[in-house]
């Protein structure tokens, strides 16, 4: 079980933001993807999920075709999108931000196990179920963000920038809790990331992308030691 | 503003003026009722044009406007005698002073919401009519402006008095639409419509904007409803029904509703449907029932085309055509950016 | 005293059907973001599709599942045809707001004179399928009858049903989800498409229990340029507007209180200010809140 991307390329308009871009992740594997604002994170995540359409290039989960195919059937593929922001509806309950995770599954017993075991890793949406999802906080909808990913029982995670706008302890706590979703869930983790540094400590690999294309890649540590991944993303 | 772009373009309408005045004389009676007809159109569908195209404000029931220019018109005409200028002149401020009130109510208003308001009032108004006698209840009033003047000679009927005096009004107020349009009032106007954050922080007051952006708009349609009821001679609710408001957005949609350089299409496609319509009933040799309903059905099947198809009208589509094609021409020539040994 | 009862009882039988073409109107608003002018057209349609079966079967009670049945069919077929195509050519350009609402003018002509051209020279009546003479109390007549008294008992059901399925089904979810936000029900694995679909289609029986529901309200016979049409057409909309466009229960209200709003004025006002009583309530509340009575904050700059 792999995730296969080969020579990817998605316009906007007349510019490519991402540019010719081929790596592959294993099953099990945390990967980081880092690289500076407009460097095409996001539109690489988006085209993985179905939201964006490639104009060339090919990608495969499983040996299943994630390019022209609409999202909705895409997670039937096991694979789940966090989008960028917080990505819940703040006009449902938290309850229901998470049902809405496991709608597609048609066996009914099996969404509630996996609403228990969510509210066993986010034990603070546990306590807010019955409220609306506006009222919760920055780290809070992060995490109910990831809990609705995770009630489809994806294979693969799309994570992108969950660090976004939370403060450092929140950050760590979330960056923590990604890790051990992927050690023991056995789950396979595409972290897109600005938090470079956060990113790379918990990850086992690195791709770092510069305006659509694939600048480096390597293990987690290799990047932390690069001198210039150092002095471009690390700050030191 | 240019003022030699200002001058040409009264030239161009006086021009056109000529042109419709020759016109009338060779052509059938039919025919200037016709191009009477056209001319009301004309203004009245540039009035949403203004209102809906550049300021972004739907109205629904511009019909209402109508009404109340009509029946002023009819009003001071029929109690007073006032003559045929001033009827219209007063059509224009009556329905201008309704404008302002819709218009401030409508200024906190958007979309579905202000389409609602518009569309109560194209239902509701007319039916005042009913209320006050001198309105004249369900019959309505006889608006009769007098014959034409004898030193216009003999053959000179009244159809042909009427187109005269509906081209003239047309052209004026084409020609002042126009530079209104153009000018700082039009901008503020495409602004707010384009974004109305941004267009109020760049210092517009868009609410006031809005406001006489629908008082111009009303004026202008009282004035197309005085000369509509001129033509037919009366005015009455039934002459203003809804269909009349559809009717006007219809046109709108298929001149373009964002330029006044198409309103001439809307406007004969209006008036010529009828008699398509006929025409093509009596080929196929159709039932009463569908001769009836064919105009509906046509122009209404044109307005889902134009919409889908060419949303901002021919003319705006063709100007967009070439503006397109030099911006690719551009692109293409323009130097590729280089990627070389950047992380 | 009497005339106060009575009064209040036609408004409210009034306003339920008023309820049921803005539920109509609201349900199409919130899954696709468009004000549905052709929503009274296709519930005229249904009613049509409610009286042939009428003539060939007979029976209102196999009459009005039909009609609710064609609605559903048209508004879906309508749905799938035509607006998503046109909802994606006009997403962009100078009146890509008001595209949608010129569209469903022109799909509200269309059915017109489609309805005209069939069914126009017949002269078409539905009959309730129980008396509409008043029930008496003591001396006087009350304005209700048992089929005042089915049509509100039918339409307090349907609302019922309507936000059980709303808020405590998955389909309810869907369709809630879907329309606050489309890219995260797909990304969760919802056919937000194919929900759309079923908030029209329910929008389209809802309108078809209207059509009939007013038809068999007023004196049977309805047409095209019936005064009953105009009604439903206008009412629908003004009361969704009034109610606040973003909740079904909005729209309740809003019939509820344009039915008795128009009532009292017909009674105790005056019989021609009719069609300018909807204008004037209308100013009257988007003034007070410009959202609605419970309209959502955010959705005003549509």
């Amino acid at each position: 079980m792999s995730l296969e991307v080969s020579q990817l390329t998605v316009h906007h308009g007349a510019i490519r933001a991402v540019n010719d871009v081929t790596f592959s992740v294993k099953k099990g594997e945390l990967v980081a993807v880092i690289g500076s604002n407009g460097a095409g994170k996001t539109t690489l995540l988006r085209t993985l999920s179905g939201l964006n359409k490639a104009s060339h290039g090919s990608a495969t989960w499983n040996g299943h075709n994630l390019l022209h195919s609409k999202p909705e059937l895409i997670v039937r593929h096991g694979v789940s999108h966090v989008s960028e922001g917080k990505a819940v509806i703040p006009e449902l309950t938290v309850s229901e931000n998470l049902e809405l995770g496991a709608i597609w599954r048609k066996n009914k017993k099996e969404s509630s196990v996996s609403k228990a075991e969510i509210i066993s890793i986010f034990p603070r949406l546990g306590e807010r179920l019955k409220q609306r999802a506006d009222t919760l906080s920055g780290g809070e909808r992060q995490m109910l963000a990831i809990g609705r990913a995770l009630m489809s029982k994806p294979e693969i995670l799309l994570l992108d920038e969950p660090s976004l706008g939370l403060a450092p302890l929140v950050v760590e706590q979330i960056f923590q809790t990604i890790r051990d979703l992927t050690t023991s869930m056995g789950l396979t983790v595409v972290l897109v990331e600005q938090n470079a540094m956060g990113a790379l400590n918990i990850a086992d690999n690195g791709i770092v992308l510069n305006l659509g294309k694939v600048a480096v890649t390597g293990t987690a540590k290799s990047l932390i030691a690069d001198p210039q991944v150092r002095a471009a993303y690390l700050g030191y | 503003m240019h003022r030699f772009q200002k001058f040409n373009n009264l030239l161009l309408f006086i021009a056109f003026g000529f042109i419709l005045f020759l016109l009338s004389n060779r052509v059938d009676e039919l025919r200037v009722y016709q191009g009477a007809s056209i001319a009301v159109y004309v203004i009245a569908i540039s009035s949403i044009i203004l209102l809906t195209g550049y300021s972004g404000q739907v109205s629904l029931g511009h019909g209402a406007l109508l009404a109340i220019g009509a029946y002023s018109a009819a009003v001071m005409r029929n109690e007073f005698n006032v003559p045929i200028v001033l009827c219209l002149f007063i059509a224009v401020l009556a329905a201008a002073i309704g404008g302002v009130l819709l218009g401030s109510a409508a200024a906190r208003l958007s979309g579905p919401y202000l389409a609602g308001v518009t569309l109560a009032l194209a239902i509701g108004l007319p039916s005042l009519a009913n209320q006050f006698s001198i309105l004249g209840g369900e019959q309505g009033l006889i608006f009769d402006v007098g014959f034409p003047p004898l030193r216009l000679g003999e053959d000179f009927t009244q159809y042909k008095w009427f187109f005269w005096i509906s081209s003239l009004a047309a052209l004026i107020s084409m020609w002042f639409l126009s530079n209104i349009l153009r000018s700082r009032y039009g901008r503020n106007w495409r602004a707010g419509r384009s974004n109305e954050v941004a267009a109020q922080l760049a210092g517009i007051n868009t609410g006031r904007s809005k406001i006489l952006a629908f008082t111009i708009s009303a004026g202008i349609a009282g004035l197309a409803g005085a000369l509509l009821s001129m033509t037919i001679g009366t005015v009455s609710p039934s002459a203003f029904p809804l269909a009349l408001s559809f009717s006007l957005l219809t046109g709108a949609v298929l001149s373009g509703v964002t330029t006044l350089s198409g309103v001439m299409i809307g406007a004969v496609t209006l008036v010529a449907i009828p008699e398509i319509a006929d025409v093509i009933a009596n080929r196929i040799g159709a039932s009463e029932r569908i001769t009836t309903n064919l105009p509906g059905l046509m122009v209404s099947t044109l307005l889902i085309i134009t919409v889908l198809f060419v949303p901002n009208g021919p003319v705006e589509q063709l100007r967009s055509g070439k503006a397109k094609k030099l911006v690719r021409k551009r692109i293409k020539s323009l130097p590729k950016p280089s990627m070389e040994g950047k992380i | 005293m009497i005339q106060l009862i009575n009064t209040l009882l036609i408004g409210i039988t009034a306003g339920s059907i008023y309820a049921l073409m803005a539920i109509a109107i609201v349900l199409v608003w919130r899954s696709t973001r468009v004000i549905n002018f052709a929503q009274a057209g296709m519930a005229l349609l249904s009613t049509y599709f409610g009286y042939e079966a009428m003539v060939h079967l007979s029976s209102f009670w196999i009459a009005l599942p039909v009609a609710m049945i064609g609605g559903a069919a048209v508004a879906a077929f309508i749905e799938l045809v035509f607006m998503r195509f046109l909802l994606k050519r006009s997403a962009h350009g100078a009146i890509s707001g008001v595209a949608p609402i010129i569209a469903t003018l022109g799909l509200l002509g269309v059915i017109r004179a489609l309805t005209s051209a069939i069914w126009g020279g017949q002269d078409v009546r539905i009959v309730g399928p129980v008396s509409n003479v008043g029930y008496s109390l003591g001396a006087n007549t009350l304005a209700f009858s048992p089929l005042k008294l089915l049509i509100l008992v039918t339409v307090i059901v349907l609302v019922f049903l309507l936000s059980l399925l709303f808020q405590k089904s998955n389909i309810g979810l869907s369709l809630r989800a879907s329309a606050f936000s489309p890219e995260i029900a797909r990304l969760s694995g919802i056919r937000v498409d194919g929900v759309r679909t079923l908030g029209w289609s329910l929008a389209g029986a809802s309108g078809a229990v209207a059509g009939m529901f007013q038809t068999v309200n007023g004196n049977g016979s309805f047409s095209p340029d019936s005064i009953e049409f105009s009604l439903l057409l206008v009412s629908g909309f003004i009361a969704a507007v009034i109610g606040g466009l973003d909740s079904l229960i909005g729209a309740v209200i809003g019939g509820l209180v344009l039915g008795l709003v128009i009532s009292f004025v017909l009674m105790y006002i005056n019989s021609s200010l009719f069609f300018i009583a909807p204008f004037v309530i209308l100013l009257i509340v988007l003034f007070i809140r410009p959202q609605g009575i419970i309209g959502a904050k955010a959705a005003r700059r549509a």
